[in-house]
């Protein structure tokens, strides 16, 4: 086998084992998505750099060129060709039916973790000072209300957080409550899954509509407590005095 | 004695122009301007009985969606086309290459063709929405009026420059080049001023600003200077010259597939060069105005700003993830081609450097096109225990995307400045030092974004807004600002190795300049939709709503459709705009007698590079 060709193989060969099973060794398996998009990214790489000059668009594409075309093939290299013509389409084919045919698994979702919030809580600010007491107030409202779900270190696995799917939020996670404003976190406490627009799948979350347990006071200091607890900071268009 | 003067004065000119023309220019005036009044009235009444129509089957939505695109990406084209067709005469003024005013003209040839087009897209339009919308547009003519007549005035101006411009180009050579290049500057004036004014209409439908007091004026003033307003200018205007660019080169790069004669694949081939160079030239700040216009949305109001990027429309910032890598990939690709076949010997010397660039380019795409939320089956939503992955997470926040697509530019830039450096030696003696302090200057400015955008995930998010994505750009433009002048420097004494080689690009350097301009066009079709939609049921947000049966948004499926057939319908539009420009020159540019006799035959040492069986340049020279 030629070297171009013979490096790119074990480039994707070597990529696949790597995302399907030496990344899985530390940490969550990857989606079917996600390996698919770097497998075509590597194969991008593999086609661009092999085609960049004529001498290696020749070293790579000649040999499956003439391999495939199979002019004065005989023997192993003409029988191999055959059945490489059969195999393939039927490859293909069975791909087709795999991804078509009906089953009882549901399709991947494309839920809206964040979706827009209503105008009404557009704009509102936290109205009780960052205070020691009132952060301290937050926390232990936190801790009474949240942390089964959310967790007593903020990190999602609170005791009950097990029994969920999707699982409860991790706030120490730069990419959740760091991205958003505190107004944000107010409407997703006040109004719950329910409150959810379509795109964010209201049935999917069992967050509690705590507008009916909790007064607005209460939400606003827990928020406060839930950034503190969490290290982060919410996202605001003034920098803090 | 007064009269006398004003005469001497006048006269000349009168003279010069003549009465009759005057005459007709005033004529003409009147007859814009009456009707445009009287529209408005109109508009006003008839809004006060229907606020829609509907084109049964269709959709007044989807009619309106693809005349607009077909619009703006005309608009686009024509007002990007003058920028960088100016400055080529401008060059080709001040360096006495002849070369440089041909492309000029050639540039200015498409953008004439394509003018009145734009225009027409841009009546219908305007029909189509009064016609279909009226209570809206009696809305924004009450709020506009007086813009509509600035607007009106600036577009004469513009036609009457860019006929001066295109027919006095013969005539205007040697001692009147200056007055000819002073109109190329006005059209371009008057071009952006064409392109400010009714982006002030759009940008007030997304970040309206209303006063009930003051003049007609006044208010019109108050509304055209909204948040969003120059944002999308400058967004606009850059991303005019990028689209400008890679459809001439596209162009270049179809004339140089079908080129027969030496002289024309060398013309073809260089113009191609060009015209993917002023993409990637507009294609570099490109990302630095869409954070700032992204960032003044999502200042503006909080809904909208999700809507877009973390909301329903987010998977569209996915698929434009995609498209720009493949077009930071194609430009790159078409430099590096140009290495090995422009410059004869000098692939072996380049290849570790591209195979860097193309790793680093790839890895930087990879994360950007990582979403934040996953689309995961249920089973391995389970196993990652959310929609989030647990470790590429991380790759779908901002943070992340801005370290990437600041680096995917500073290495775009490099392979710029590769192809630049090829094929010379440097001569100068402090040539090792530059080469040394460029060197490190690099490798400590990839090393400073990547640290800056690791840094981005532990401070809260104004800090990483204001100053952390604010610094990570300045870096990349002080390298960019420190590397140009000095490898202009180093290349001002440097001796030429290898001469580069025109008309030796292989037949795939053609499809690649024309598939960079399709994914430019898409990318329009794309972010036009995502800016417009998320206004969601709102005409004029938060002060109009749209009660009409299509007061939703479609399905992203539906959308990406729709996107495709734009771009399709542009494609064919500009082919036919551009077959009809260069109709004139096939007479003129008949085969000699000798090749008239055989049809079909391919002269010796002339090779179409289209594909099907043609040779290519590779082969020619073996023969």
């Amino acid at each position: 086998m030629n070297r171009p060709l013979a490096k790119a193989a074990l480039i994707l060969i070597g990529m696949y084992i790597v995302l399907v099973y030496v990344l899985p060794l530390f940490t969550a398996p990857l989606p079917a998505s996600l390996i698919y998009l770097y497998l075509a990214l590597t194969l991008s790489a593999v086609l661009i750099y092999y085609t960049i000059s004529g001498t290696t668009l020749e070293e790579f594409m000649g040999p499956i060129v003439r391999f495939l075309s199979g002019v004065d093939q005989v023997g192993p290299a003409k029988t191999a060709r055959l059945l490489v013509l059969i195999v393939f389409p039927l490859l293909v084919g069975w791909q087709t039916y795999t991804r078509l045919a009906p089953s009882d698994l549901p399709p991947p979702e494309n839920r809206t973790i964040h979706p827009a919030p209503p105008g009404e809580f557009v704009g509102l600010s936290n109205p009780f000072p960052k205070t020691p007491e009132n952060i301290m107030m937050g926390k232990g409202l936190y801790a009474a209300y949240c942390s089964p779900c959310h967790g007593a270190n903020y990190d999602g696995k609170g005791p009950a957080a097990p029994g969920f799917n999707p699982p409860p939020a991790n706030f120490r996670d730069p990419g959740t409550i760091a991205q958003l404003q505190e107004s944000y976190l107010f409407w997703r406490i006040k109004k719950g899954g329910v409150g959810l627009p379509v795109e964010g799948m209201p049935w999917k979350s069992a967050m509690p509509r705590w507008e009916v347990e909790l007064p607005d006071e209460f939400i606003w200091k827990i928020i406060m407590g839930e950034y503190d607890g969490a290290g982060q900071s919410p996202r605001t268009w003034e920098e803090e005095e | 004695m007064e009269y006398e003067n004003e005469k001497r004065m006048w006269s000349p000119l009168v003279e010069r122009i003549g009465i009759p023309v005057i005459l007709g220019a005033a004529v003409m005036l009147i007859a814009v301007f009456v009707p445009v009044l009287v529209w408005a009235q109109d508009a006003i009444t008839q809004a006060m009985s229907v606020e829609y129509r509907d084109i049964p089957g269709i959709g007044s939505r989807n009619v309106i969606w693809v005349v607009a695109q077909q619009h703006l990406l005309l608009a686009g084209f024509v007002l990007g086309v003058p920028i960088f067709a100016w400055v080529c005469e401008l060059v080709g003024w001040k360096t006495k290459e002849p070369r440089y005013d041909k492309l000029a003209k050639e540039f200015t040839k498409l953008l004439t063709s394509a003018y009145a087009t734009t225009a027409l897209f841009g009546g219908i339009l305007l029909f189509l929405l009064i016609g279909l919308y009226p209570k809206l547009m009696a809305y924004l003519t009450d709020i506009f009026f007086p813009s509509f007549v600035v607007y009106c005035i600036l577009f004469l101006l513009e036609t009457c420059t860019l006929y001066m411009y295109w027919y006095g180009w013969d005539a205007m050579q040697g001692s009147k080049k200056g007055l000819h290049l002073f109109l190329g500057f006005l059209l371009n004036l008057f071009a952006i001023g064409i392109m400010i004014v009714p982006n002030a209409w759009a940008t007030f439908q997304a970040s309206p600003v209303v006063i009930s007091e003051g003049s007609a004026i006044e208010r019109a003033w108050a509304a055209t200077w909204n948040p969003t307003w120059w944002p999308v200018n400058i967004h606009r205007l850059i991303a005019n010259v990028v689209l400008g660019g890679f459809i001439c080169g596209a162009y270049a790069g179809i004339r140089y597939l079908l080129a027969a004669t030496k002289e024309e694949r060398e013309h073809y081939d260089w113009m191609g060069y060009v015209g993917n160079f002023i993409g990637v030239f507009g294609m570099l700040p490109l990302p630095f105005a869409g954070y700032w216009l992204m960032r003044e949305i999502y200042q503006y109001n909080q809904q909208m700003g999700i809507t877009l990027m973390g909301g329903f429309l987010a998977w569209l910032f996915i698929l434009q993830a995609m498209l720009i890598g493949v077009l930071f990939l194609g430009a790159n690709y078409y430099f590096w081609m140009g290495i090995t076949y422009r410059i004869p010997g000098s692939e072996q010397n380049y290849r570790k450097p591209i195979l860097a660039m193309l790793v680093v380019l790839m890895i930087c795409l990879g994360v950007w096109m990582t979403p934040h939320s996953l689309v995961a089956s249920l089973e391995e939503a389970r196993k990652m225990g959310g929609a989030h992955h647990p470790l590429l997470g991380v790759f779908g926040v901002m943070s992340a995307k801005m370290t990437v697509s600041n680096l995917m530019i500073l290495v775009t830039f490099m392979s710029f400045i590769m192809y630049w450096r090829a094929g010379k030696q440097e001569t100068a003696t402090w040539a090792k030092v530059a080469k040394a302090v460029m060197g490190a200057l690099l490798v400590i400015a990839g090393i400073a974004v990547i640290v800056l955008g690791v840094w981005g995930y532990f401070v809260p998010a104004i800090i990483r807004i204001n100053y952390f994505s604010v610094a990570q750009v300045l870096i990349v433009l002080f390298i960019m600002l420190t590397f140009t002048p000095l490898t202009a420097a180093l290349m001002k004494s440097a001796k030429t190795t290898t001469e580069m080689v025109w008309g030796q690009m292989p037949i795939r350097a053609g499809y690649c300049l024309v598939s960079n301009a399709v994914m430019v066009i898409l990318l329009m079709s794309l972010m036009g939709y995502a800016r417009s939609s998320s206004r969601v049921h709102w005409h004029i947000y938060g002060v109009m709503r749209d009660t009409s049966e299509y007061a939703y948004s479609p399905a992203l499926g539906y959308a990406a459709a729709f996107m495709s057939l734009n771009t399709f319908l542009f494609c064919l539009l500009v082919a036919f705009i551009f077959w009809v420009a260069t109709m004139g020159e096939k007479g003129k540019a008949l085969p000699k007698e000798g090749l008239r006799e055989s049809p079909g035959k391919v002269p010796e040492g002339i090779a179409p590079a289209l594909a099907g069986g043609s040779p290519t340049s590779e082969e020619i020279s073996r023969t």
